[in-house]
């Protein structure tokens, strides 16, 4: 893969783990009192904060990888 | 179960959360924890009741140990066994530990409980800070900041078998019984549920008792953390104290940063790591010590104090407490500034040294 394709694929990887992340950061603050009434709800429901954890640092996590390479801050090879 | 008031956010609020995040994530992706203390203050200013930023802290630290473990793993850096058998250890002290609080608490109320949390920042931070940062500056004096190699301690533990409790490590190419990794593991946890910062007991424990290099210590705290937070995070979310939203902002910051904290490791010497958990312990030590004599007072245990004393007093700390953080921050941007000029120059004579 050439140099520009590369660049290429990366800025599309960037835009699409940033648009699921702030998508997912948008839902929860438009809903935050129906996602905060039932993750908060104790007991069983605790499974509901630690999915929702899970799943923003998934996507959220890959956002910022993406973020920072495409600033040119990698790791040292 | 009590209900609980989770507080209005608003965008001052969310920024304010995203910043101390970003700082705290970087700081924990470069040294594998101690980015998390300054955030139950901070939450505690914005009117978040105690409970609910100690766990909405935990549920923020779990997810993001394990995106800073698996960036660190790609870079070779994490011992996962190790991780995962001083982890499962250090669960058993934080259910201790909080077994421990609430005794205190129901005991010495409120007050009793911040004194006790504030004698062990103290007394824990000052005496491994104070090892720590006496071995990073001998460590620099001696010229010896390439390799690091196993203490003393470390080759003794090592040496030591145990028939039916020996685990080979292959941080360190060695077997150790699981008779020392245990209560050192037990230990992480304990501090973890006092101060919310077990790393401060965990990379040191690695690097100077089992002898891993700081680079694999603080990566393999990482996974320590995750399995603390998991469990520490279920523990309250089972109470319903966690407020996701705080949680998932914190996070939104401090993902950032333990993105940047990870690659800045793989710029600097290996004891730039020592260096920086040094000044934070050391600095956090100040910003504690200097709260005592107001649980003191409060305590009837000396001299009443004036409450503009007081309140001149716990605001000093809490701003000691994020310089603590802000300067451990800095000096890992300025070793990853310096570490990328360094990698550059060293490509530049590469390619101008390379035959056609």
């Amino acid at each position: 893969m050439s140099a520009g394709n590369q660049v290429s694929h990366g800025f599309q990887k960037l835009i699409l783990w940033g648009a699921l992340s702030i998508a997912l950061y948008a839902a929860l603050l438009i809903f935050e009192k129906e996602v905060l009434a039932i993750s908060s709800q104790g007991r069983w429901y605790f499974i509901v904060p630690v999915v929702i954890a899970f799943v923003f640092s998934f996507v959220h996590g890959h956002f910022t990888a993406e973020f920072w390479e495409s600033l040119g801050i990698q790791a040292k090879k | 179960m009590e209900s609980l008031n989770f507080i209005q956010l608003d965008l001052v609020n969310g920024l304010y959360l995203f910043i101390v995040g970003f700082v705290g994530g970087l700081v924990s992706g470069f040294i594998g924890s101690g980015g998390a203390f300054v955030l139950t203050p901070a939450m505690m200013s914005l009117g978040v009741p105690g409970i609910v930023a100690v766990a909405s802290n935990m549920c923020h630290k779990f997810p993001k140990a394990l995106v800073g473990a698996l960036k660190r793993a790609r870079y070779g850096q994490v011992d996962l066994k190790m991780g995962l058998i001083m982890g499962v250890s250090a669960e058993a002290g934080v259910l201790t530990g909080a077994h421990f609080q609430e005794i205190i608490k129901q005991r010495f109320g409120d007050i009793g409980s911040n004194l006790y949390v504030s004698l062990a920042f103290v007394l824990v931070l000052g005496i491994v800070g104070g090892f720590v940062m006496r071995d990073t500056i001998k460590t620099h004096r001696a010229g010896q900041t390439e390799e690091e190699k196993p203490g003393r301690l470390a080759l003794w533990v090592q040496s030591v078998h145990i028939p039916g409790t020996m685990v080979h490590f292959k941080s360190i190419n060695a077997s150790i019984s699981v008779l020392f990794t245990i209560p050192l593991g037990f230990a992480t946890g304990l501090l973890a549920a006092t101060i919310a910062v077990g790393g401060f007991i965990g990379v040191p424990a690695q690097i100077y008792v089992l002898g891993l290099n700081s680079l694999m210590a603080s990566a393999t705290e990482l996974v320590i953390a995750f399995v603390m937070g998991v469990g520490g995070t279920i523990k309250f979310a089972w109470s319903g104290y966690v407020d996701i939203r705080l949680a998932m902002i914190i996070l939104a910051g401090s993902l950032f940063g333990i993105q940047l904290g990870a690659i800045g490791t793989t710029y600097v010497k290996p004891y730039m790591i020592k260096l920086v958990m040094g000044v934070i312990m050391l600095t956090v030590m100040v910003s504690r010590a200097l709260v005592i004599p107001v649980y003191m007072s409060q305590l009837d245990l000396m001299p009443a104090m004036a409450p503009a004393t007081m309140t001149l007093l716990k605001n000093t700390s809490f701003l000691i407490m994020i310089l603590a953080l802000a300067l451990g921050a800095g000096i890992i941007v300025v070793a990853l500034i310096q570490g990328r000029r360094a990698a550059r120059r060293e490509s530049l004579s590469v390619v101008w040294q390379s035959p056609g």
